[in-house]
């Protein structure tokens, strides 16, 4: 049994970092860097771990030297959060189709412009086709515990990907709950050891990385991508098992609550899930059928499962923390609409953008958007598809 | 505990109203209690008015936003009694902290609180000048709230202040910090 504690989302993170104790950390050390990898720098100038860490002047140069230090063979970390991620995103490419499987939290935060770094979605969600696992966490607890099973599903010898960890900036990453650690050596243990495929260092077995490939192969490259992806689900199944057996908490693909036998329901990401809960309770205490289910593993997107979850349902709502631009819908709105679209009958969807640039989500905006999906129930009838809610008109 | 409490502190930046909140937040977590402990986000700003929340409840916390219905309100600055409205979204038993060395029934007439609710004032920034030489109200104010919201005991507040500081702190300040916190919470009237 570990240590209870209540601490940052941040400091949660960095000291699960710690009890990996990863071979190589490379990161940005400026915002929108967040101080999680000013937390992990401590362990290093302390001695507390053996990773070497590389202050870069840029995201790029930071996933770019990930890269390298990953296909030489080492165990590879970094961290960053919004335009961070941003200006890494060619690089983050040449991670996923190279199968290097860096293990990268993202604090979650808006993009510019105009300038902001609050609480937002935008930055995972403009990299969530980047060839990435994406593990997302409603809590710190969450954040600490898809940290470390990041690095065993990333790993697993029949994936070898990169990982997203994210979690809500500043809601998370800056403010303070109660959580459980484990200890140091379950942590070890659990992880194991790094082995490396195929790397660099070897100096007995030479290998190339990232030579061109002309168009007589790299089709196939990106088809074996797609093939890898689709295994993920069942690894990320396995390692949430050998957790539960060290921590005692269940975890995933995706968390329903009180949704099987609900008639509307709520889908949402991250913080965000757990003020809907509540409000959730109260509406069930009103005798109203609602429920809610918030993705975990979002890349990929377990879209079978999440239909099969969701179908049985009069009314959804999908509520998103970012809009793909392009007048239609949020990015969780048509994944979920992909999700259901096999199913004759299925319910009617609707979406809500709220909580951009750090906007409070508050119960008042579930109670509103779980009326509303009593009234679709009931009528069938919709006012509008897509609508921002908690803004200015 | 049966419900959840929740906080609203009221300062102003440098003050150290977001470290009172931590150190609460941890000392309730001693009791067994979930608890959150979290600034209302912005431009970091010396001076400037801010809030900061806490929630303790024996029951696990989901809810991620900031307070709206607190049950206690603690005030670190009585010179934001004119600018800011404290009793915003107040419950009708809410209890008020506020740091000013003036008596609490006229603390109470300037907040028109209503008769349900209740007011007490502790000079804080007197206690923390005469304990560690600086006027940084929150340790009085930590040992005030331990008092008035009874969910830990001014053995855990000491204890975790005590624990708190000692990583940053020479125990001189360390000492004057826990003489302020037992003071805050001895001191602390109602009216």
């Amino acid at each position: 049994m570990g240590k209870v504690v209540a601490v940052t989302g941040n400091e949660a993170v960095a000291e699960a970092l710690r009890q990996v104790n990863p071979d190589v950390c490379a990161a940005y050390p400026i915002t929108p860097q967040t101080d999680m990898m000013q937390r992990f720098g401590s362990f290093v100038n302390n001695g507390k771990v053996k990773t070497e860490i590389i202050l870069t002047e840029s995201e790029h140069s930071s996933m770019s030297a990930c890269v390298g230090a990953s296909a030489a063979g080492g165990r590879v970390i970094t961290a960053t959060s919004s335009q961070g991620l941003a200006l890494m995103f060619e690089i983050l490419f040449i991670a996923s189709g190279t199968r290097l499987p860096i293990i990268m939290p993202v604090v979650n935060r808006a993009l510019s412009a105009p300038l902001n770094i609050h609480g937002d979605h935008s930055d995972a969600m403009g990299a969530r086709d980047a060839g990435w696992i994406q593990l997302w966490s409603e809590n710190t607890q969450e954040a600490y515990d898809n940290t470390i099973q990041a690095f065993r599903i990333a790993e697993h010898p029949d994936i070898r990907l990169p990982a997203m960890v994210c979690l809500d900036g500043f809601i998370i990453s800056h403010s303070i709950e109660r959580i459980e650690y484990l200890d140091d050596n379950e942590v070890s243990n659990f992880v194991g050891e790094y082995k490396p495929v195929n790397p660099m260092l070897d100096i007995e077995h030479p290998v190339s990385y990232g030579p061109l490939i002309l168009p007589d192969y790299y089709m196939e490259f990106r088809k074996a991508h797609d093939a890898v992806m689709s295994k993920v689900s069942k690894v990320v199944l396995d390692v949430a098992k050998d957790f539960e057996k060290i921590s005692g908490r269940k975890y995933g693909l995706f968390e329903t609550y009180r949704l099987e036998d609900a008639d509307i329901g709520i889908v949402i990401l991250n913080s965000a899930a757990g003020t809907t809960k509540d409000v959730i309770d109260e509406f069930r205490e009103k005798g109203i059928k609602a429920g809610l289910l918030k993705p975990r593993l979002y890349r990929p997107f377990p879209y079978k499962e999440i239909g099969e979850a969701l179908k049985h349902l009069k009314a959804v709502c999908v509520l998103d923390r970012a809009d793909a631009f392009g007048a239609s819908h949020g990015p969780l709105y048509i994944d979920i609409a992909s999700s259901l679209y096999p199913y004759e009958k299925r319910p009617i969807l609707i979406n809500k953008i709220y909580g951009l640039g750090g906007r409070d989500y508050m119960p008042g905006h579930a109670e509103l958007v779980l009326n509303e999906l009593v009234e679709i129930a009931k009528t069938g009838k919709i006012n509008v598809v897509k609508e921002y809610i908690g803004v200015r008109e | 505990m049966e419900k959840m409490l929740e906080i609203r502190w009221h300062g102003r930046g440098g003050q150290g109203t977001v470290t009172a909140a931590k150190v609460f937040a941890d000392a309730c977590l001693s009791g067994g209690n979930y608890v959150q402990a979290f600034p209302e986000y912005g431009p970091e700003r010396s001076g400037a008015p801010l809030r900061a929340y806490n929630r303790v409840s024996s029951k696990e916390l989901r809810m991620h936003c900031p307070v709206l219905k607190p049950g206690i309100v603690v005030i670190a600055d009585a010179t934001l009694l004119d600018g800011v409205n404290v009793t915003d979204g107040a419950v009708d038993n809410a209890a008020f902290i506020v740091n000013s060395s003036k008596d609490p029934k006229e603390i109470r007439e300037k907040l028109k609180a209503k008769p349900t609710q209740k007011v007490f004032t502790v000079d804080a920034t007197k206690i923390a000048i005469e304990c560690f030489g600086r006027p940084m109200p929150n340790s009085p104010l930590v040992g005030s709230l331990s008092k008035i919201s009874s969910v830990v005991s001014l053995q855990q507040a000491l204890d975790d202040v005590q624990k708190s500081f000692g990583k940053k702190f020479s125990q001189k300040i360390i000492d004057g910090n826990l003489e302020a916190v037992r003071r805050g919470y001895e001191e602390v009237k109602e009216g």
